[in-house]
């Protein structure tokens, strides 16, 4: 019974990284319907930033994590240059396929461009410690501190998040371009900031789910974002493409499985079953968990 | 003999012949020269398994239009199936070295079994993913390329010393195939072989009446389905189709290499064999058109050559030749470059035919000549 929980609550917290990267995911890919193969990448920048500006931090005798502030700016930055000038050229004049593998470029690109970066390199950067060491003990369960932040930050990031979609004028201009680009124009939207803003927040959110991954495991490479932004974009894929708390639940959900599975069943086939649980509901359900199944207009 | 096409056939089949027989004397001569045995032999092997795996993936990509990013999956399948069938050839005492002829039929049996377990295996996951479209076919053949790296890694008989001896493992050692540079001079007829007849299959696919329906697949699903085109039917059957050929490059590919990796068959990895390279070559080269294919295989593969082990490099000016010690960077641009102002890659829907060389240089002039002509005619009207 300890390990189940202990093991629910490692897949928890790797679920609401998943999440979090998920959202940047499901947000760009609901607004221009881009599967933005680059958003893993973001989650690179995100975390070289913070190692450069940690050291900064702690010098001015603040905490390190508030180095996460420099990151969403530089994180946010970098995806609104991508969107600038790789994707909406593009747009304007290829097909959903010339810009899918633009979006595979751009990944390649910001790859190696940071292992061209002499102060960056191939090899991993260690980070410091992030937050507190320890935990606390609830009943036979340990909780560290660290997982507990991370809950409670993605949590948080999720309702503001789905607050900001629903309730304000920008967040509503932006389920409007994702809905209908032409309508969304003629009820005076500027659809090309919107989709500008769209790909801000969801890089900055790639900068947070970098501080959550780095807080668990302090090394930093160029390909980190690789295969965590994989696993992220089939957490997207499995709520319903989209759709903001399909990617919330989706995260959980791959965190969850893959967790249990590597504690109980083989820690090296673990992906195996993530892509697999991907396919079957691909299978079953090609909308997500919580997709709608939309006919097709000829 | 009369049609054109027929024509044209003939006219291939006999420049091909001459060009081989060409190529054999100019292997018997040289064979024994260190240059040609060391480092034009291993490229043209290394050419061969590129040109017919970027040639596949455009029937897919290309032709049909449909995105599949777990492509070396199928190569991974057809190299692993070819190295442990001929392990296995070699350890039941099938034949003794590899200029016996019981080895030939070995070498010829591995290259069709490695392309028919990856038809097979394709077929298994073609099914169910081709019911899906555009995004989402993208993402379930990235996952299945994902799954088959991931078993073959955790298969006890696919690492180590392969057959179950040892543990499971990342790499294979041993390799029935494997050839020596020596060896690769003596196969070296064979790779050609292989090479043209896939492409010439994959040709005469893309020019039949399976071409014709899935280039209607590919401009209009709906309007091919409603004219009476069995879209599944056909996308299946093209996607094993090209699975075959991945797994006969991944048989080539255990030709030349001794060992196999699985990192070698990625999604993305530091060198030219990846699932995302892979789709890179067929774009650069034109979607829809093999011999852009063949064509963007060849420069990458020497580009990256010259980048690694050339030695011009080293005489560039610092600034330029410090590009070149990022060869992917160079790469990530280029087809950036090449999407933005040639949606179409280099050759469009091009064809190669020497048959309409010269017509197709005459028109491609004229057209330039009209082009620049309406230019003119646009500038005076201000």
């Amino acid at each position: 019974m300890n390990t189940f929980f202990q093991t629910l609550i490692v897949g928890l917290r790797l679920g609401s990284i998943y999440a979090l990267v998920a959202l940047g995911y499901t947000m760009v890919y609901g607004i221009i319907r881009l599967i933005n193969f680059a958003h893993g990448d973001f989650i690179m920048v995100g975390g070289y930033t913070m190692i450069f500006v940690m050291p900064l931090m702690l010098r001015l005798g603040l905490p390190a994590w508030l180095g996460v502030l420099a990151a969403i700016v530089v994180c946010a930055l970098v995806g609104m240059g991508t969107e600038l000038i790789a994707y909406r050229p593009v747009r304007r004049k290829g097909t959903n396929m010339t810009a899918l593998i633009t979006a595979i470029a751009m990944s390649l690109f910001l790859e190696n461009l940071a292992q061209a970066i002499p102060a960056i390199g191939p090899n991993p950067k260690v980070s410091s410690q992030i937050f507190g060491n320890g935990g606390f003990k609830l009943g036979t369960v340990t909780m560290e501190y660290t997982t507990v932040i991370t809950l409670v930050i993605s949590g948080i990031v999720m309702l503001v998040l789905y607050a900001f979609t629903q309730r304000t004028r920008l967040g509503r201009a932006m389920r409007c371009v994702s809905e209908d680009k032409a309508a969304a124009t003629l009820m005076g939207i500027n659809v090309n900031s919107t989709i500008l803003l769209t790909f801000g927040i969801g890089s900055g959110l790639a900068a947070i789910a970098a501080l959550m991954y780095m807080a668990q495991y302090p090394k930093v490479y160029t390909t980190m974002g690789a295969l965590l932004g994989l696993k992220a974009f089939v957490s997207a894929v499995l709520g319903g493409i989209g759709i903001i708390p399909g990617a919330m639940l989706g995260g959980i959900v791959i965190g969850l499985v893959e967790s249990f599975t590597t504690s109980y069943i083989s820690s090296s086939m673990a992906d195996t079953f993530v892509f697999l649980i991907l396919i079957v509901v691909l299978i079953i359900k090609p909308a997500g968990i919580l997709g709608k199944n939309v006919g097709e207009k000829v | 003999m009369k049609s054109k096409t027929s024509r044209g056939y003939l006219l291939n089949t006999v420049i091909v012949v001459v060009l081989f027989i060409g190529f054999q004397i100019l292997t018997s001569l040289k064979g024994s020269e260190g240059s040609f045995k060391l480092v034009i032999v291993p490229s043209i092997w290394q050419c061969c398994y590129l040109m017919v795996l970027a040639a596949s993936l455009n029937l897919v990509l290309g032709f049909m239009g449909q995105l599949s990013l777990g492509h070396c999956g199928f190569m991974a399948i057809g190299a692993y199936t070819a190295a442990l069938l001929s392990l296995a050839c070699e350890r039941a005492g099938l034949f003794e070295n590899k200029s016996d002829l019981s080895f030939l039929l070995v070498l010829i049996a591995s290259v069709l079994a490695a392309g028919i377990l990856a038809a097979l295996l394709s077929f298994l996951i073609g099914i169910p993913a081709l019911r899906l479209k555009g995004d989402y076919l993208a993402i379930i053949t990235l996952g299945f390329g994902m799954i088959i790296i991931n078993i073959i890694n955790n298969l006890p008989f696919c690492g180590q010393d392969g057959l179950a001896q040892g543990s499971a493992a990342a790499s294979l050692y041993k390799n029935g195939l494997g050839f020596g540079s020596k060896a690769k001079v003596q196969f070296l007829w064979f790779a050609l072989v292989v090479t043209i007849l896939s492409l010439t299959l994959m040709f005469m696919f893309v020019r039949s009446k399976y071409g014709r329906a899935i280039r209607a697949i590919r401009d209009d699903e709906i309007a091919a389905s409603a004219s009476g085109v069995n879209t599944s039917y056909y996308k299946v059957l093209t996607f094993a189709y090209s699975a075959f050929f991945a797994g006969v490059a991944g048989a080539l590919y255990s030709c030349t290499n001794a060992t196999l990796s699985t990192s070698s068959f990625a999604f993305t990895n530091g060198g030219i064999l990846n699932s995302t390279f892979v789709v890179v070559m067929v774009v650069l080269g034109g979607m829809g058109s093999l011999t852009g294919s063949v064509v963007a295989a060849t420069i990458m593969f020497f580009v990256n050559y010259q980048i690694k082990n050339g030695a011009w490099v080293e005489h560039l000016p610092a600034s330029v030749s410090g590009v070149f010690e990022y060869p992917m960077l160079v790469y990530a641009l280029v087809l950036i470059i090449v999407i933005l102002f040639r949606p179409k890659g280099i050759f469009g829907s091009y064809e190669f035919s020497l048959q309409n060389l010269i017509p197709d240089i005459r028109r491609a002039r004229e057209r330039r000549k009209a082009a620049k002509a309406e230019r003119k005619e646009a500038q005076a009207h201000g």
